[in-house]
This record gives structure tokens, C-alpha cells and sequence, in this order.
């Protein structure tokens, strides 16, 4: 299964964690999030860290792509 | 780069060395209970400049300078000071208006809620559960969808305007300016405006403040919209531990005096605190941050933060001049009108301004 995509680019606080934490209630454990700040990338991490999954983060030119792992 | 002020323990320390400072910045001779006040030192800022003519409440706040400088350095300095702007200007500048409107009933923003808390004023009480429960209203409507829209990358110097104002403002505080005989800048000689720390230890503790908080990403609104949002409790230990130090210290400096009757700079309208500061907490929430986060976000170069911040500038301008803004006597003829306007504005934007949800 391809991951779901969740782009939070420009969505300013806290949209980007609503966003992720909709996808994970919705039953997705497969997600590729695009942040463009460092801000979007520790809440988002936080609440991916929080309902029990792993994160993995790489650089994209000016983009962070954050993405779930199992625990 | 792993950022410590990031972390639990680093949100715990920058609450704390806010209270402290706080509770501080009244011993060298910021007003009771207002060590600092985003709101108030704003409306401060905007009577200095003539905006509005409350002669009680004009001083340059080196605070508010320090705070938007700070966190321009520290963003700089970080490599995340990255310009920013296009998501709904407007919307947010008339947020930032009703916000002030609605912060100036109750007589405080949300850090000074927690301070007048901390001084022992009860009337504190009634402005925090308003706030709570305005902030819970933004929450319902973020999960019905609720967005301004995204921003998008802006100009490299564009970030610039904001911090830039702020050494101006600095500078005509520094050297004294009057525009005209009798004109501005105003500099009150009673009441609130009349109080102040020397400026140099302001200016110093708005660096700070601004630096640290920049880094840690303290925010009073968003520490309850998480509380209720997402049950993440990170913020809101920053926000405790702003009040229990203040608290603290507070009791150690004699400045701890508990009741409702004759608190300083606070009226006793139960009602109104609580609705003021319902319209203030829902505003922020759909502006994403606490006049304190937006300082803090504009020296990043949020330019959105920006016109939310000058929008509370221009709402106190109104707020003064329109008898909106309550004084300790009570609340003024048009405050309550001010407030269900703002409530209706902000219901509106908030049902209107939606994405769909893919689901």
C-alpha cells in the first residue's frame, strides 16, 4: 500500500497537527507529511510519537518530509 | 541541531523565567500585576503615538520591541527566520482588532491573566475560564475545518519591516521625540503609563523573553487548544510553570494580595471579564496564537503574525476612543456592544473560512 500523502505546506499552527492527527484517526498508518518548518515538524512529530508510531525525517530542498514507521 | 528549548524541561524553564521575570519587571516598576501584558503594552504603544488619547495608558513598551527582536535574532540565529505571508491579511487584521477589543473589557491578555492570577486578583479567575472557553469554541471549529489558507514564502527583506518598526519605536523612546509641542510621543505622567522599569532592564527582558520564547514556542492559547485538541500536554506545562514562579515570587517580593475588590487595573464585572476574554481566546485561536506567539512569529517573519499584532495596535487605538476598553471603575458604555459584535465576527469567519475535509 502507497502511503497517504498529508502536504501542510503554508497551513500555519495548528493545522498542520489537525491535519495528521484526521489521517491517523481515519485509519492511515502509512503517511508522508510535507512541513515547511521546524515548528510544524516537532508537533507533528510529537502527536506521531504520541499515538505509538515511529517517525522518519528527511530533507527535500526547502521541504521536511516526515514519515510514519511502526514503533 | 537538536533544540533544548524544545523539549519538556525547556518549555518548563522558559514559563518559569517568564514568571520570574514578570513578577520582576513590577519590582523595578512595571504597573501591579502587569509585568507584562502584550495587550496592555500595546494599547500602551498606540496611546504614546497619539492613536488614542487615554492619557493614563502612553508609553513606548520596550517590552513588546524586545520580544518582536528577540525572536528575530534567535530565528536568525537558528536558521528558521524564513518570510512568510498571503493567508488571509485581513481576516487576521480584524482578528487582531477584536481581540484587543475583547482582551481591554476584561483588561488583560492571557499572560496577564496568569499574573493577575499569580497576584492573587480572583476577577483573574472568571478571565481565564472565559479564555478556556473561548479557545474551546476555536477548537470545535478547526475540527469542522476551519483555515485562513496557507502562506507562502515572501521576500527575503520582507521580514524585515516589522523588526525594523520596532527599532524605530525604540529609537523615539530612546531620544525622547516630540513631534510637536504638547504632541506625540506621549509619555503618561499618572496611571499605568506613568509605570514602568527603566528601559534598559525592559528592553533586556524583552530580548530575553523574545529569544526563548522563539526557541521553545511558548504560547498561552495554544497550550489549552492542545490540551483540548490533541490531549498534548507540553504547552500547557510552560504555562504552569509561568504561573507557579510568578506565584512564587510573588509571595517572596510582597506583591501577592488576594481578593476580588480593589485589585489593581481590574474591575469587578464578572460577566464581561469571562465574555471578554471568551472573544479573546476565540480570536486567537483563529489567528493561531496569543498576542505574545504572534510577537514572536512576526520577528520570524510571519508577516500574517504581523498584521494580527498591528491590528491589535489599531483595535486599542478604537478601544479607547469608542469607550470600549473597560477601567477600573468598570466596564464602559460600549464595551459589551464591542464584545457580541466581535463574538459575531468571529462565528462568522470561523463557519466561512473552511476547507473541506477529504475523509
Amino acid at each position: 500500500m502507497s502511503a497517504k500523502q498529508v502536504d501542510t505546506r503554508g497551513l500555519s499552527c495548528p493545522q498542520p497537527v489537525v491535519l495528521v492527527d484526521r489521517a491517523l484517526a481515519d485509519g492511515y498508518a502509512d503517511l508522508e507529511i510535507l512541513v515547511d518548518n521546524e515548528v510544524a515538524r516537532e508537533n507533528v512529530s510529537r502527536l506521531i510519537n504520541r499515538r505509538g508510531l515511529k517517525v522518519d525525517i528527511s530533507q527535500n530542498g526547502a521541504d521536511i518530509i516526515i514519515r510514519t514507521a511502526k514503533a | 541541531m537538536k533544540n533544548i528549548f524544545a523539549t519538556r524541561t525547556g518549555i518548563i524553564v522558559v514559563g518559569a523565567v517568564i514568571g520570574i521575570g514578570a513578577a520582576l519587571l513590577q519590582y523595578f516598576g512595571n504597573p501591579p500585576n502587569m509585568g507584562i501584558c502584550v495587550a496592555c503594552f500595546e494599547r500602551d504603544i498606540a496611546g504614546a503615538l497619539g492613536l488614542h488619547r487615554a492619557d493614563v495608558v502612553q508609553y513606548l513598551r520596550p517590552e513588546i520591541m524586545g520580544f518582536v527582536l528577540g525572536a528575530f535574532a534567535a530565528a536568525l540565529f537558528a536558521g528558521e527566520y524564513k518570510p512568510r505571508g498571503g493567508s488571509s491579511p485581513l481576516i487576521r487584521f480584524f482578528l487582531g482588532i477584536f481581540a484587543m477589543l475583547g482582551a481591554l473589557v476584561f483588561l488583560g491578555c492571557p499572560w496577564r491573566t496568569l499574573l493577575r492570577l499569580a497576584g492573587g486578583d480572583g476577577n483573574a479567575v472568571l478571565g481565564l475560564v472565559g479564555l478556556v472557553f473561548g479557545i474551546f469554541i476555536g477548537v470545535l471549529l478547526l475540527k469542522n475545518g476551519f483555515s485562513l489558507g496557507r502562506s507562502y514564502p515572501q521576500r527575503k527583506a520582507s521580514g524585515w519591516i516589522f523588526p525594523a518598526l520596532m527599532v524605530g519605536l525604540f529609537l523615539l523612546l530612546v531620544f525622547q521625540v516630540s513631534f510637536t509641542p504638547g504632541g506625540p510621543i506621549f509619555s503618561s505622567v499618572k496611571g499605568p503609563g506613568s509605570q514602568h522599569a527603566p528601559i534598559i532592564i525592559s528592553i533586556i527582558a524583552g530580548l530575553i523573553i523574545g529569544a526563548l520564547a522563539q526557541r521553545s514556542r511558548f504560547c498561552t492559547m495554544g497550550a489549552f487548544r492542545d490540551m483540548i485538541l490533541i490531549r498534548d500536554f507540553h504547552l500547557v506545562s510552560g504555562v504552569a510553570a509561568l504561573l507557579v514562579f510568578a506565584f512564587v515570587m510573588n509571595l517572596f517580593l510582597g506583591q501577592f494580595k488576594p481578593g476580588f475588590e480593589g485589585q489593581p487595573i481590574a474591575h469587578t464585572d464578572h460577566l464581561w471579564n469571562f465574555l471578554g476574554m471568551t472573544l479573546a481566546g476565540l480570536a486567537f485561536v483563529l489567528a493561531g496564537g496569543c498576542p505574545g506567539r504572534q510577537l514572536f512569529l512576526s520577528g520570524e517573519g510571519d508577516m500574517d503574525a504581523a498584521i494580527f499584532a498591528t491590528g491589535m495596535i489599531v483595535g486599542a487605538a478604537f478601544a479607547h476612543n469608542f469607550a470600549i476598553a473597560s477601567s477600573p471603575k468598570g466596564v464602559a458604555a460600549f464595551g459589551p456592544a464591542a464584545v457580541i459584535t466581535g463574538l459575531i465576527f468571529c462565528l462568522v469567519i470561523g463557519f466561512t473560512q473552511r476547507d473541506k475535509i477529504v475523509a
